[in-house]
């Protein structure tokens, strides 16, 4: 018999190492994101603030900072774990929300919301995530149909539907613009910029119930995608119901990404490389990589967003934008590297 | 243990399979031999319940492999198919614990499983592989990983898709010892392999196919017969007997001059 083996193998180690790590870290960014900004109020004294509950500082922390870094911490976990579960679903690292045009999807389906539905300011916060997931919904099913060849899903043209999707979809956010009021157009150009300025204790409460149906649906997939890995057969010779899991995974990534869509707007590359990064320091297991990476998520959105509203203070940089310069590369070096492995070169 | 009756799979009004009926009891292993496209692959791919048959059934322990649930029948029977490149790099012990999957339904992995994934590494003499990223082993130590996550699904079948392909000789001959010594323990085997010589010495009974249709099924020495290998590879084959009396197959080769 052997002792507790499990606890022997350095990687396992190392899985829950960087688990415990990015647990501690959450918090502190947390607090950092907070306490940092226009009106500086030290990260320490933050409980003290909030246990005497009152005074300039306790509102601006619960009026301001907190829906703020909240919204932005579940924004980046929804899209990290978004993004896990879809590169394991189509085996490959460089699938991403935005990339593929998921997020696409979303805006589209929120921006439709918005200009047609008229009135529809009122019942925005409930409505919106609802029309962003069926958004997200559609162009997830449809990437899946496109990419789908006897030899399993092909990435090239996985990302070539994406390209074509993400403009067709600028086509038609443009065209809704053009048919938009004063007050919708505001509306849209916040969206297609991205940013958490707008996330409110209304809109944050109001996307929870979506966020938390998301992670239920994405975190029992991890023993389905690591089957996954092996190939799709592979997966079903060991008992893994592939359309099960398979729809369960786009209903979830859609959702997730709908949700994170509805609160913040196309938000890009977070998705992408919260992922990559739990893989480096840890390892690909899906048990572990869903938590790390929604974890991940979390602090590189909310460090994204202090950075957005601290670099040029008192202006604000639309976060989108930071996520892209800091993705941007990131994603090159995918490309180089996978160029490295298949062509040798 | 595994009863096919009427075997038959259609592709766009093309029976890739037709009227096959074969049976494997505890304890044998069968061997499916044929040219390439004479349907090898695809009968094995309908005896693990991958793709529905058009025509016929097929009783797992008594049972229609329709009723099966994927998990139920990953308990049962496990697949080794041809190896692929993994979506992303596992280690050696994360591919072999895969196995344990199908006994994991509904419950959290507990020490037994990690014990037993050992066990059948060492089984397999994949122990010191253990930590090793799957894409940096060789061909041979790749499928000794593979083989332990099939042990580790504890079935009572295994189906083999070419599991000597691209391997040598030495692992080729300690691949099939541990299926033989699997079925001296109660399991079936069916394997589908090219070399006739390996199938001869590994193989209970043989099913030989050509174009989806049986062409002869029985005992090796039965099976590998000069004229029923030449109408199903449509090549001219020589048989004799080596010293301990197994038969020996060759095709003829053209010759010079």
């Amino acid at each position: 018999m052997v002792n507790q083996p499990q606890f022997s193998f350095p990687w396992t180690r190392r899985y829950r190492l960087a688990l415990l790590v990015l647990a501690i870290l959450l918090p502190t960014t947390l607090l950092l994101g907070a306490g940092i900004g226009a009106y500086k109020i030290a990260p320490l004294e933050i409980p003290a603030i909030l246990l005497k509950g009152e005074g300039v500082e306790y509102q601006v922390l619960t009026a301001l900072r907190f829906p703020r870094v909240l919204g932005a911490a579940l924004v980046g976990a929804l899209l990290a774990m978004a993004g896990a579960v879809l590169q394991g679903l189509f085996r490959n690292p460089l699938v991403d929300p935005g990339l593929i045009g998921v997020s696409s999807g979303a805006a589209l389906g929120a921006a439709l919301f918005i200009v047609l539905v008229p009135g529809s300011a009122s019942l925005e916060a409930y409505a919106l995530p609802v029309w962003a997931f069926l958004g997200g919904l559609l162009a997830t099913q449809a990437l899946w149909w496109i990419a789908r060849t006897p030899f399993g899903t092909q990435v090239a043209i996985l990302l070539l539907a994406g390209i074509a999707l993400n403009s067709l979809v600028g086509a038609a956010i443009g065209l809704l613009i053009s048919a938009s009021t004063d007050q919708q157009l505001r509306s849209l150009t916040f969206w297609t910029l991205g940013g958490f300025s707008g996330v409110t204790w209304r809109l944050l409460l109001a996307g929870l119930p979506f966020a938390l149906l998301a992670l239920c649906l994405l975190l029992p997939l991890a023993r389905g995608l690591n089957a996954l890995t092996l190939g799709e057969r592979e997966a079903f010779h060991l008992g893994v119901d592939a359309n099960a899991l398979k729809r369960q995974a786009v209903l979830g990534s859609a959702l997730g990404v709908g949700t994170a869509v509805a609160m913040a707007g196309g938000v890009g590359f977070i998705g992408l490389v919260a992922p990559h990064l739990f893989r480096l320091v840890a390892g690909p297991d899906h048990r572990y990589l869903l938590p790390g990476s929604a974890l991940l998520g979390s602090v590189l959105a909310v460090l994204a967003d202090l950075l957005a509203r601290t670099l040029v203070a008192p202006a604000e940089l639309p976060v989108g934008i930071l996520t892209a310069l800091l993705g941007g590369p990131f994603f090159l070096y995918l490309v180089m590297r996978f160029k490295k492995e298949v062509y040798r070169a | 243990m595994l009863e096919a009756h009427n075997l038959g799979y259609r592709v766009g009004g093309r029976w890739l399979l037709k009227g096959l009926h074969l049976s494997i009891a505890p304890g044998e292993v069968l061997g499916i031999l044929g040219p390439n496209g004479s349907g090898k692959t695809t009968l094995l791919r309908l005896l693990a319940g991958e793709i529905p048959l058009s025509e016929g059934e097929i009783l797992l322990e008594g049972r229609p492999l329709a009723v099966y649930r994927p998990s139920a029948l990953a308990r049962t029977r496990a697949v080794l198919s041809q190896l692929q490149e993994m979506g992303f790099p596992f280690t050696a012990y994360e591919v072999a614990f895969l196995g344990r999957l199908p006994h994991l339904e509904g419950r959290r992995e507990k020490t037994e499983d990690h014990a037993k994934t050992l066990r059948y590494l060492e089984r397999v003499q994949a122990l010191p592989l253990k930590e090793r990223l799957l894409p940096t082993l060789s061909g041979g130590e790749r499928m000794r990983v593979e083989m332990a996550r099939l042990l580790n699904q504890e079935a009572k079948l295994y189906l083999l898709d070419e599991p000597t392909n691209h391997l040598d000789p030495r692992y080729a001959m300690d691949l099939l010892q541990l299926f033989r010594s699997l079925a001296q323990e109660g399991a079936g085997v069916v394997a589908v392999l090219h070399d006739l010589n390996l199938a001869c010495r590994f193989a209970d009974r043989l099913l030989l196919l050509k174009g989806g249709r049986m062409v002869a099924q029985g005992r090796p020495e039965e099976v590998l017969q000069p004229n029923l290998l030449q109408e199903a590879y449509e090549v001219a084959f020589q048989a004799w007997e080596d010293p301990s009396g197994t038969r020996v197959i060759l095709p003829l080769t053209a010759t010079r001059g």
